[in-house]
């Protein structure tokens, strides 16, 4: 009997823990989470930018820091704000800056798109030099999807499957006006080149003569291509010509990424930003009110009619901010009536694209 | 490539080629919050090298194993990620349509 009560004991002893009584908190204090979500934006710099990621930094509070997948996969989500053919913004909320970073990174260094490579010049008597032209014609954004070509290595030939070939010939007729040459003059020859190579006298002179490419069929018989045929971004100006200039030449298409060179880059401009979130300390009335909306510049600020007479300050769009800190240079008293801070984990991210994708 | 001390496993470095900030920053987040991780860090010994080196110190566990571990991690973050973006891209165009559509019929 007696042993039968103390291994009950034991048992109520070890199924005890400190952690089940009723005001011992569960989660992280306030203020600890507030210094582990936000970061403040005072007058002079921000604080607490750090982001605490150890696993143990909570340890001692008994709160697990930790990596939960499942937690991550529960919380996380995207808000599309925009969506148009040239550009797009949504939110990533619920995710770190290591990882929108590296989404931005990739972004722009590591998506293959299509730009012209070679250029074979037949005839150039326009004022823009040969090289200033072709780099002119490298940068133009090709409409088309990369995911359709391979990659060409410099021991590859050039086959319909990683190139892709235009052709420009402009001349500017003499007592004309100056001719300004667009993109949309590059033609596509969905057969491959029309260059000639300089082939031996010897060679059988029936057989098709040899041009810079080996296309074994035409591009225009996939069926992406059929009723859509490539062209590059239209109305971009490559040259201006005076009479009597020509332009003659042959640029060759290939896929690559930004990494090697810019003009594979599929974005303008990738940027983003962390939500910021505009909190007032205290009641903020009247005159001050009113001195609160006029000094920002993006109109973050708002009236409210409370009634008797009397007006409220409110925070109408805080996604406009820009971090100006206006509101808080008003007075010595401001920073403690309005708190300026970012979320950690919710990113606005914009991206401008070439190609619509 | 793993430089370390050949009797210790669960200290090493590791040298990976052809990678940048991209790669390195977002693995030494995951290894960060792995539990069994004491210290972790990575350094670019060149800006012109494209070499990156990822420190990795653990309680006792082969650091190639908890490495490999969170480079698993990342993969499954960014899959749920892709997966999340093209449902919400989806959601936002026929959401659209849908306004455009509403729009059509009033008039």
């Amino acid at each position: 009997m007696a042993e039968r009560e103390e291994t009950e004991k034991k048992k109520e002893a070890e199924s005890f823990s400190i952690w089940d009584l009723p005001d011992v908190p569960q989660k992280l204090p306030p203020h600890i989470e507030f210094q582990r979500t936000r970061v403040q934006c005072n007058l002079d710099a921000p604080i607490h930018t750090e982001n605490v990621m150890y696993s143990g930094a909570y340890a001692s509070m008994g709160v697990d820091n930790s990596l939960q997948l499942d937690h991550f996969c529960n919380n996380f989500r995207v808000e599309v704000i925009r969506l148009t053919k040239d550009d797009m913004e949504f939110d990533l909320i619920g995710i770190d800056a290591a990882i929108a970073n590296a989404f931005r990174r990739i972004l722009i260094a590591e998506l293959p798109t299509m730009a012209i490579e070679k250029v074979l010049i037949a005839n150039n008597t326009s004022v823009i030099q040969d090289e200033v032209l072709a780099h002119r014609l490298g940068l133009i954004p090709i409409i088309v999807d990369p995911r359709l070509f391979e990659y060409m290595s410099e021991n590859d030939t050039s086959n319909e499957k990683n190139t892709i070939v235009f052709k420009l010939h402009v001349l500017c007729e003499r007592g004309g006006p100056r001719l300004t040459v667009k993109t949309n003059e590059l033609k596509w020859l969905p057969n491959g080149s029309e260059l000639p190579l300089e082939t031996k006298p010897d060679s059988n002179p029936s057989s098709k003569p040899r041009t810079y490419t080996s296309f074994s069929s035409s591009q225009d018989l996939l069926p992406e291509f059929s009723n859509n045929p490539i062209r590059p971004m239209l109305d971009i100006t490559i040259a201006r010509l005076g009479p009597g200039q020509e332009i003659e030449l042959e640029a060759h298409a290939v896929k690559g990424i930004g990494k090697t060179h810019a003009k594979w880059s599929p974005v303008a401009t990738a940027w983003y930003r962390m939500l910021p979130e505009i909190v007032l300390l205290e009641d903020v009335e009247d005159e001050d009110a009113e001195k609160l909306v006029k000094t920002c510049p993006v109109n973050v600020f708002d009236i409210e009619d409370i009634g008797s007479g009397k007006k409220r300050a409110t925070v109408a769009q805080p996604r406009a901010c820009t971090l100006c800190r206006e509101c808080l240079r008003c007075g010595e008293e401001w920073e403690k009536r309005v708190s300026i801070r970012r979320v950690k984990d919710h990113f606005i991210c914009k991206y401008v694209m070439l190609i619509i994708n | 490539m793993e430089h370390g001390a050949f009797g210790d496993q669960s200290n090493a470095t590791f040298s990976l080629t052809e990678e940048d900030h991209t790669l390195a920053n977002a693995v030494r987040f995951t290894l960060n919050q792995d539990p069994r991780v004491t210290f972790c860090g990575y350094s670019i010994p060149h800006p012109s090298d494209a070499r990156v080196n990822i420190r990795v110190q653990t309680t006792g566990d082969p650091a190639r194993e908890v490495l490999k571990d969170s480079c698993q991690e990342l993969m499954l973050m960014c899959r749920h990620v892709r997966s999340t973006f093209a449902k919400a891209v989806d959601d936002f165009r026929t959401s659209e349509k849908v306004q455009a559509m509403k729009i059509d019929s009033k008039e």
